[in-house]
């Protein structure tokens, strides 16, 4: 295992702020241990609170190549995993047809087409057989249905898979994996035993504020601050949906451009449409700011 | 170590959290790469490892604070002392110097409350952390009044406390204060956001009392003693029918992906059942790459026939809690699937679906079904006979081969006769026929519950008092 990957804990929080993700307590140590004990991380948590964000920064602060999964209803494994290109073996069949038929028997034909060559990797394979530094991320593992999540069963635990045709391919170096889920639905047990698990809520008002400082180009201090309490505000209503860290940044983003110093009732109201993405929201958290606490 | 890590798991499971050994052996292993004075550190790696569920979070924390309050460096309270007094001497040095702005009183002696409740006020208005931590031990030792020994709960220390610093008065202050600070020309939103900053603090020094207090009582009592009175069921657990309001928000919303769930159980069993009729065009355009021999026959997708959902509630007194939840449940399911009939009764019966539908907030809705919807027909005394009478009257007709129905409610129908032929004949009728019942299986059937008479007509009758159940029924389903 690569043990200097990450020195220690405050390592991996000042890595990552490098790479421009503020990470919490909570989020520093799972990478941590995710990577000193080689278990995959299953992260948690609303919409839009970076939970693949943080599978991208963690490659790009260790410098290890993304692989990614994105998962939808009906993945299976010739897309998730690997795949025999049919239409080569055929080619390869019908060329020797021509040549010298009486020469090779089916058996040595069949160890013929049953080879590296013929087999296309998709990304689980590639992220197990990849002899470079890489960072697998599953996302939104709670979209395929129940039983195609017994295909990451293997890999996870074992960090290998099995080929009928060829055998047990093993991993030359563990990859870190992230899994992240929206929640939709349970995930199986088999799954989280796999896994460490990490929920990413929405930041406290101290870290979304950082979040915005950083990220959005020159934004006051007074701004950010206003905007991470108006945003805490708002998440407090009962909504439909909150608004999320990606969209609190846009938001920002449209205040510094329209010149904005200091948040009034009227232009938070104008700009509310940016927070939020349904009308109703809209109206009840234009409502709530207008009256009087 | 090793002794107390197993206590400590052995504790989360009597919470009712699943921890499967394989968790147990990586918390072992996490620990060892994490330095153990890093608290923090500590306490995550061990959630990580061992809570694969956020709505199991609370539970571990507690479980946490009770079995490593004691073993931080910041809370040397307890051991050395044994009987759980809090030795003040560091405390109220340390006091009196931040006192030395405050015009130089105080010193030695004990403070008084007036005097407390200035040095939180500014504690509170400074955002001072950990002014505010040693006051809420200031406070707890003066308020409280605990004694070792005494058999009382924790709830009534921190409600003791609590009193005595009057907390809704300080809030006031504070924002009297801040808003003197800019001079009174505050805008609404301004003074909103001000305030909403004081309530959070103000929460934050509660939290700080409640954890002291516990601190205390975990050194008066003894770990297992404490982490068994503060046990509490998880999410899960909580019987619909007694739940606060705040376990009634988590049950909220732990509701929408239960219903996801049900919609894309009732789709899949649609998915997996019969392929469609040969597609002649597919098959001849597969066969193409077999030259011509059609060796893969294509067929085509059957037409997805969306499935109806029929749910009809009691709404009446007995079930009132569980009426609550159900009508969640129902905005909930009505969102899922693309068509679905709500009806409730008590001793009439009334359709409600367009309340729900032309209705963005669920709120609202809730509201609007309990005022307007006309379910009252002698007496409000739920009568299921009747309603159903009626149902069968007027919606009987549009119940069909695509319908699920289902029914929610306790079958207690005050001796009145039950009409239990509007089931039969819509159990033949539609698809499933299926009960929710939130009473304890055992309450069956006893006083004027006459749920096995409507039960035989059913393709199934479930126990339904609390989310794990709910979601037992959901998987029933597949």
């Amino acid at each position: 295992m690569n043990e200097t990957m990450f020195g220690d804990l405050s390592g991996v929080r000042e890595g990552l702020a490098k790479v421009e993700y503020l990470a919490d307590d909570g989020i520093a140590s799972v990478v941590f241990l995710a990577e000193r004990l080689g278990k995959p991380v299953l992260i948690e948590g609303p919409a839009g609170t970076g939970k693949t964000e943080l599978a991208k920064s963690v490659a790009a602060m260790s410098g290890a190549r993304l692989i990614r999964l994105q998962c939808y209803e009906g993945l299976d494994e010739a897309k998730a995993l690997y795949e025999w290109n049919y239409k080569k073996q055929l080619l390869r069949i019908q060329a020797d047809r021509g040549v010298d038929a009486e020469h090779e028997d089916w058996v040595e034909l069949q160890d013929d087409i049953f080879q590296d060559e013929f087999l296309l990797t998709r990304p689980l394979l590639e992220a197990i057989s990849a002899e470079d530094k890489v960072v697998l991320l599953i996302d939104e593992v709670d979209r395929v249905e129940i039983e195609t999540e017994a295909l990451l069963l293997e890999i996870l635990s074992d960090y290998q898979v099995s080929i009928p045709e060829l055998g047990t391919i093993m991993a030359s170096q563990i990859p870190l994996v992230f899994l992240t889920s929206n929640n939709t639905r349970e995930l199986s047990e088999a799954l989280k035993r796999r896994c460490l698990f990490l929920h990413i809520d929405y930041p406290d008002l101290e870290r979304e504020k950082q979040i915005v400082l950083t990220k959005v180009a020159g934004i006051s201090e007074n701004l950010a601050e206003q905007i991470a309490r108006v945003v805490r505000s708002i998440r407090q209503l009962e909504l439909k949906k909150a608004p999320s860290v990606s969209e609190t940044l846009d938001w920002a983003r449209t205040l510094v451009l329209l010149g904005i110093e200091n948040i009034d009732v009227e232009q938070a109201k104008e700009t509310l449409h940016i927070l939020l993405k349904y009308q109703s929201d809209i109206e009840k958290a234009a409502k709530e700011l207008t009256v009087e606490a | 170590m090793l002794d107390l890590l197993s206590g400590f798991v052995g504790e989360l499971r009597n919470a009712g959290l699943p921890v499967s050994l394989t968790e147990n052996l990586d918390a072992m292993e996490a620990v060892k790469h994490i330095p153990i004075e890093d608290r923090d550190a500590f306490k995550y790696a061990l959630a990580a490892t061992l809570v694969k569920n956020e709505q199991h979070w609370r539970a571990f924390e507690t479980v946490f604070e009770v079995y490593f309050s004691l073993r931080g460096p910041e809370y040397n309270v307890g051991d050395e002392e044994g009987n759980g007094e809090f030795d003040p001497d560091n405390l109220e040095e340390w006091m009196s110097q931040q006192m030395q702005g405050m015009g130089g009183r105080g010193g030695g002696q004990d403070m008084s409350p007036e005097e407390i409740a200035e040095m939180l006020f500014r504690a509170l208005l400074n955002a001072d952390e950990a002014m505010m931590a040693a006051m809420a031990r200031a406070a707890v030792t003066q308020f409280a009044g605990m004694e070792p020994g005494r058999p009382v709960g924790g709830t009534y220390y921190l409600y003791r406390t609590l009193r005595n610093l009057d907390l809704d008065g300080m809030l006031d202050r504070l924002i009297e204060e801040s808003s003197q600070r800019y001079d009174g020309e505050m805008t609404p939103l301004a003074e909103r956001l001000e305030r909403e900053e004081f309530e959070n603090r103000i929460e934050q020094l509660k939290r700080e009392i409640e954890a002291e207090i516990r601190r205390r009582l975990v050194a008066d009592r003894g770990v297992e003693a404490m982490a068994k009175t503060l046990r509490k069921p998880l999410p899960e657990d909580v019987d619909f029918m007694h739940a606060s309001r705040e376990e009634m928000a988590n049950i909220r919303k732990a509701i929408q992906p239960l219903t996801r769930k049900l919609a894309a159980r009732l789709a899949r069993k649609r998915k997996h059942k019969r392929r469609g009729p040969l597609d002649f065009r597919a098959t001849v355009r597969r066969s193409l790459s077999y030259g011509g021999v059609p060796a893969e026959p294509r067929f085509r997708h059957p037409r997805p026939n969306k499935p109806e959902l029929i749910v009809v509630a009691d709404i009446s007194g007995s079930v009132a809690a569980f009426a609550r939840f159900t009508l969640h449940l129902v905005y909930a399911l009505q969102n899922q699937f693309s068509k679905v009939r709500s009806f409730v009764f008590i001793d009439g019966i009334d359709e409600v679906t367009h309340m729900f539908q032309n209705e963005e907030d669920i709120t609202n809705a809730v509201h609007r079904v309990n005022t307007e919807a006309d379910v009252v027909w002698v007496d409000g005394h739920s009568d299921y006979g009747h309603a159903f009478g009626v149902f069968w009257e007027n919606f009987g007709k549009d119940v069909n081969a695509k319908s699920t129905m289902m029914f929610l409610g306790d079958a207690r129908n005050n001796y009145h006769s039950t009409n239990a032929w509007v089931l039969k004949e819509c159990q033949k009728r539609a698809r499933s026929v299926f009960w929710l019942n939130p009473e304890p299986r055992s309450y069956w059937d006893t006083g004027d519950s006459v749920i096995t008479e409507y039960s035989t007509y059913t393709d199934g009758v479930f126990e339904c008092r609390n989310l794990r159940q709910l979601e037992g029924f959901v998987d029933n389903l597949a």
